[in-house]
């Protein structure tokens, strides 16, 4: 029985597949502009593509990567914020789904975000959303990178306390971004 | 026949014969070091190894031969001086061998680490899984970054400053010189003091990642005008595209995904996440050594690198058939 139970516990440790190539690009037309509005629950489509970056190790740590290399520390830092708002809070301006992310990202937003459209392809759009999630410690404990490629003053961002996304409200703290 | 061949490549192999990528053809005084131990090692082992199977074989015939004999009494048997003679002469063997190898490894670790006069100081960063080589100048005009390629002078030691910049990666260039890690967080030193004109490979020598076999450096040693040619080129900026075709490419490398990694010395593209492409159409290699450097080549590799080197940081670009051929057009201009 002993026997039985290591065999069927090894089987049962899969590892993760890595998908390199990334679905199909589809182009960001499954994102609209129209119906985005700061605050407001999300009217935005559901992306099937959502799913399969959101709880995956490989593409999570990817966009880690990807954050620093296309420089969004610049401006969000390492999730703080500062010359951007802060992305470890559970605080989002134009929702903190996926593909509300996803969208900022490609489109840009008002004062200072840029549009990244063109200039990241897809599927690392996707990861540095993954990635940005799992900053307010909205991935999977078991996903999100335990430590960062370079030395922070956070707390490895698997070890996050969980910040739901919620409505933008304004704090004695809160910078003004109007 | 085929023991024939095998010969043939045992000979070759003590011989020495000339390759891009062997440590028994050194081109370098490193190298030659190097390859002073190992001839020392095969030689000493090489003897003790005979003498063994030499003495095995003796022992065998003699035992064979006493077989009919009456076996000695169990626990006290005859001295035998010329055995205990053979034994002394053999641990003395045994000792003299191992201090031999141990003087000449101690004294070509200390040549290792001689430095000529006027070295020339190249920057070495490895990372998955390419290499970016730094030639460093006393000011930053006389400085300059290129890829998967080293240009070193003959007769001139270069000091190479070893960095890595994910996880440890080795350089190993086995007819110049080598290995050393490059280690994150810590500069590794490698002197290299070519003797010989010619394009050598180097490969990284530690399992770095799924595409380490794909990551290689080719050395050319030039003569020390070629090299100042060379170097002087390096440090020019490429010339704007002249027709209509390369220029539609460079639009298109400015506004899409290959501005963000890569830079093209005396544009806006700034970027030093890829590697700097300012001289790519010059390269003998593309990807770390995945390609030869022809357009057809470039083109399959900004096509699908993900099919070509799976997991490599360089993405899949969507462009269509005329945006490509722009983009690669372009890029062959980048002389």
């Amino acid at each position: 029985l002993l026997v039985f139970a290591a065999v069927a516990g090894l089987a049962g440790c899969e590892r993760e597949t890595r998908d390199l190539k990334g679905p199909p690009e589809t182009g960001p037309k499954g994102v609209t502009v129209s119906d985005l509005y700061p605050g407001a629950s999300s009217p935005t489509p559901p992306d099937p593509r959502a799913k399969a970056y959101e709880g995956n190790a490989f593409h999570i740590a990817n966009g880690q990567r990807y954050y620093r290399w296309f420089n969004c520390n610049g401006c969000h830092f390492n999730g703080g914020g500062g010359i951007g708002p802060a992305l470890m809070d559970s605080q989002w301006r134009y929702g903190g789904s996926m593909e509300r992310i996803y969208a900022s990202i490609v489109q840009g937003r008002p004062n200072g975000m840029p549009a990244f459209k063109d200039k990241i392809p897809e599927p690392q759009v996707w990861e540095i959303a993954a990635y940005v999630r799992a900053l307010s410690g909205n991935a999977d404990k078991l996903a999100a990178p335990s430590r960062p490629d370079e030395m922070q003053a956070i707390p490895p961002i698997n070890n996050i306390n969980k910040q739901p996304p919620g409505r933008a409200a304004r704090g004695p703290n809160d910078r003004d971004y109007h | 026949m085929r023991q024939g061949a095998g010969w043939l490549s045992l000979g070759l192999l003590l011989c020495g014969f000339r390759a891009a990528q062997t440590t028994l053809d050194p081109a370098a005084d490193q190298a030659a070091q190097s390859d002073v131990v190992w001839r020392t090692m095969l030689a000493v082992c090489g003897l003790m190894y005979l003498l063994v199977m030499a003495f095995l074989a003796w022992a065998l015939l003699k035992a064979s031969r006493r077989r009919a004999e009456v076996p000695p009494a169990v626990g006290h048997t005859a001295a035998e001086p010329a055995l205990e003679r053979g034994l002394a002469g053999w641990g003395a063997l045994i000792l003299a061998g191992l201090v031999g190898l141990t003087t000449v490894s101690f004294l070509v670790d200390r040549t290792l680490a001689e430095v000529g006069r006027d070295p020339l100081k190249i920057k070495v960063t490895a990372n998955q899984w390419w290499w970016q080589a730094d030639y460093e100048g006393a000011t930053p005009s006389e400085q300059f970054s290129t890829a998967n390629e080293l240009h070193l002078p003959v007769n001139r030691t270069a000091v190479i400053e070893l960095h890595a910049g994910d996880v440890i990666h080795s350089f190993w260039a086995p007819n110049l010189g080598g290995k050393e890690d490059l280690i994150p967080g810590r500069t590794n030193y490698l002197r290299l003091t070519p003797r010989r004109t010619g394009v050598f490979r180097a490969q990284c020598a530690e399992f770095c990642g799924l595409q380490h076999a794909k990551m290689a450096l080719t050395i050319t040693v030039d003569r020390p005008a070629d090299f100042e040619a060379w170097r002087r080129h390096q440090l020019g900026t490429p010339p704007a595209p002249s027709n209509a075709e390369a220029q539609a490419g460079q639009h298109l490398f400015h506004t899409r995904a290959c501005v963000m990694c890569h830079r093209v010395g005396g544009t806006d593209a700034g970027a030093t996440v890829g590697p700097d492409l300012s001289h790519i159409a010059s390269r003998p290699t593309l990807a770390a050594g995945t390609l030869p450097n022809t357009p057809e080549a470039l083109a399959g590799w900004i096509t699908d690198p993900q099919g070509l080197k799976p997991g490599a940081s360089m993405p899949k670009v969507s462009l269509s058939g005329p945006e490509l051929s722009a983009v690669v057009a372009y890029l062959e201009t980048l002389k």
